[in-house]
Order: structure tokens, then sequence, then C-alpha cells
């Protein structure tokens, strides 16, 4: 069977795409395999883990839940545009240091997250930032490490 | 690629999204997708016809008419966290709405796909319930007034009938001097209510309950009103304890479960908030 494709043109970390995507192709199946961008991860593609979170014009988003083409004329930004000339995003080096991330499933969704939060309100406190990790399912490392690397970075922290 | 094939429409007007569902009735709106994406994924749904109503004009926006705020069904949940006029006109839409989902899920869900949904422990019908809550129902025929009781018939099941699509939500606004509140129970806050509870007061001169609304959700299929204890709490004075009054309220088709004395402690506390 071929499927109708529908063109899109989609900013993805910053470069511009023009593609031609089945509609039931999900944002999150787009990223990982028509754009090789594996750092967007799926787990239960029902909305649930938040592991698939990625910002669509900065603001957070199930990649599983969003089809390909609803993100024509989009920017999209996912965990691997968030480095800066190779260097780790403030966030990414906060992860790490305070032990926020064991084996990384759920760490794109989470940086996403609260990246996002991050940009809106610059000092958020503990109960704001555990309510946004809220839609995150972490099954190793617990959640303390994320909530003391965002809190590492809030202007009231 | 997890959802069955479907044909996929993405009209820019009403008339044009009118237009397809009369040309096929079977289509399944796709609103903010937090509800329908999910089941498309697991096939749980099958869509031959998906009518995305994201790249629809005009049905984004929030305006006072009628002594109502009217809502866009396309409004994101998140967008009416931010509204200055829902703020002062309706703060307990936005203390239920804090409540759904999460962030990343409220930038995308709308109010019009919750109350289309209908899910028994949804919070953003739970506030039309209390509210009265009237709809705008679009057709090719022209647009009917439909009044949210008898939109919501039954958990997942509303009143559209085929080739109609919901544009409109209004939500009266209360009376200066009126108290509401919205309270629930959940595991963690932004989880499925287990049980929640909305009250709206209006007092009187001397402070006594004139009118009351009362709605709940958790252990009945679906939210609903308790107009025995609306009648109830008429007389009621602020400061008296609520307790007495809150265990003896008949919840009328209850589930016999935990979740039953639960909505009696969201009654209450919304009670005490409301009066607070
Ligand atoms: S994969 Fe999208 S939320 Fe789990
Ligand atoms: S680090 Fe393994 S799931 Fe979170």
């Amino acid at each position: 069977m071929s499927e109708e494709r529908f063109p899109i043109s989609v900013t993805v970390n910053g470069e511009p795409h023009r593609l031609d995507v089945p509609a039931r192709l999900s944002l999150a199946d787009l990223l990982r395999e028509g754009l090789r961008l594996t750092g967007t991860h799926l787990g239960c593609e029902h909305g649930a883990c938040g592991a698939c979170t990625v910002l669509v014009d900065g603001a957070s988003a199930r990649a599983c839940l969003m089809l390909a083409v609803q993100a024509d004329g989009r920017s999209i930004t996912t965990v691997e545009g968030l480095e800066r000339a190779g260097r780790l995003h403030p966030l990414q080096q906060a992860l790490s240091e305070r032990h926020g991330l064991q084996c990384g499933f759920c760490t794109p969704g989470v940086l996403m997250t609260l990246v996002e939060l991050l940009d809106a309100s610059p000092s958020p406190d503990e109960a704001e930032i555990r309510m946004a990790l809220a839609g995150h399912h972490c099954r190793c490392t617990g959640y303390q490490g994320m909530v003391d690397a965002a809190l590492s970075l809030s202007g009231g922290g | 690629m997890k959802p069955a094939a479907f044909c996929y429409h993405a009209p820019r007007s009403l008339p044009e999204a009118l237009a397809i569902l009369e040309q096929h009735p079977e289509a399944r709106p796709l609103a903010g997708g937090q509800s329908l994406m999910p089941q498309l994924n697991a096939r749980q749904v099958t869509a031959p016809h998906l009518l995305d109503l994201n790249r629809l004009d005009g049905l984004d926006g929030i305006e006072e008419a009628e002594g109502c705020l009217r809502i866009g069904a396309m409004v994101r949940q998140a967008a009416l966290l931010r509204s200055p006029l829902l703020r002062r006109h309706l703060p307990v839409l936005v203390e239920a709405a804090v409540l759904v989902g999460h962030v990343a899920t409220r930038n995308r869900g709308t109010l019009g796909g919750s109350l289309c949904q209908l899910d028994p422990w949804a919070e953003l019908p739970l506030v039309a319930t209390l509210l009265d809550a009237e709809l705008e129902l679009a057709a090719p025929s022209g647009t009917r007034r439909l009044a949210f009781r008898d939109f919501a018939q039954g958990p997942g099941r509303n009143a559209l009938r085929p080739g109609e699509l919901l544009t409109h939500a209004r939500f009266p606004i209360p009376a200066a001097g009126t108290r509401q509140a919205f309270v629930e129970i959940a595991d963690r806050p932004n989880d499925p209510a287990e049980a929640a509870a909305a009250v709206s007061l209006r007092l009187g001169a001397a402070g006594e309950v004139t009118s009351a609304a009362l709605a709940v959700c958790g252990p009945f299929p679906m939210a609903r009103r308790l107009p025995e204890g609306e009648a109830m709490l008429l007389g009621w004075r602020p400061g008296a304890d609520p307790r007495p009054l809150v265990s003896g309220m008949p919840l009328p088709d209850a589930a016999d479960d935990d979740r039953a004395a639960m909505v009696r402690v969201a009654l209450r506390r919304a009670l005490e908030r409301a009066m607070a």
C-alpha cells in the first residue's frame, strides 16, 4: 500500500528541513528514524513516561503524541540541540555532577522539561521543580539528583 | 509508525472543517491529541479519517460575552492558566486546569478535547458541570447551543451529532461575592484524581449561603452534581464546621469503595477553602 505523503518544512535544532511524511508518522519517529536524532527516546508511546519530550516552538510536547505533519512550520528542539560549540548545556553538566541520571533513558525528556521550566521562571523552587518532573518516569536514579541539579541553576537555589 | 493508516485532513477554517465532516461523518476530530493519539498509537481506536483541528482559525480565543467567558474549543489547557480574564473571573477553572496532566500535555491538550472526551476523573468537565457551562455545537446548517449536562451523556460519550463540532464553551461569570473552590485527591498532584469536588457558593447580606452548587467525581461513572447536598447548604454560614453536613450528604449512585470516603474529604476541603 502506498500511503499519501505530506510535504512539511520543519526546523530541527536550528536546521531547516523539507520532508515528505506519511500522515501517521509520529514526530518522535520522524526525529529518530527520519533524521537519525536518536536522543529523543520512546518509552511508552502513549504520553505517560515523558521520555520523548521535545520543545515545539519552545514549549514542551510529547513527541509520541504529535504527528510529524503537525510539525510543519514549527521549530523543534531536541536534546541534541542543547549543547553549544561542543560544550554541555549547563543543565546537562549539572545533571551529570549531581548524579541526576543513571541509564539515561529518561534523561533527554527530563532535560527538555527542565530547560523549559528554567526559561519560563529562572528561579523555580523545589516544589515547582518536582511538579515539572512529575511528568517523567525514571526507573533508575530517582528524582533527588534531578531536583538538586535544577536547584543548583535556579536563581533562588 | 504505529497507528493504522488514516486519511488526514487539516482544514484552515470552520466551514472547511464542517464540509469535510459532512463528506466523512465518521472522521475523528483531533484536538490536542493527548487522549486520542495514545489510543490511535495502541490501535484501541482506528479512524479511517482524521480531522486535525490544530490549523483551524478562530477557536483559540477567550472573550467576555453575555455574562459568560466564551472559550474556544482549541484553547490549550496551558493557555487557560495564563489567561488574565480567567484569573479574574473564573479562578476555579484555573485551579482545576493546574491539575490537568503535566506541563507537556497541557501545552497541547485543549479545553474542547477534554470536554468531549469526558474521562470520568477529568477536571475540566467537573468545572463545566459545576458552573452549568453551555456549549456551542456547529454544523453546516448552523450552530446550536446545548447545556453541558445534556452534552455529557456518560464516560466517553457526548451528544455530538454526526457532522457537528464543538466550537466554544460558555462559562457563566459568577456574581460578585461568590465563593468557589476546587479540590482533588490523587496519588500525586498530577495523577488522575481518585476523587475531586468543586463548590460554588453565593452568600447573602448576612453571610449565609443563598445558593450553592456542588460537583463531584471519583466514585461515579462521571462528574455529577449533588442536588440534595446543595439544598442542605442553604443558610449555612462560613465558619460553621462543614463536617456534619458533608458526612450526612447523600451521594447518589456512588460506588461503594474508598473513593466515596475520599469524595467527602474533597468536599469538606473545598467548602473550607471556599469559605476561608
Ligand atoms: S514515549 Fe512519549 S510519553 Fe512515553
Ligand atoms: S536514569 Fe534510567 S530511567 Fe532515569
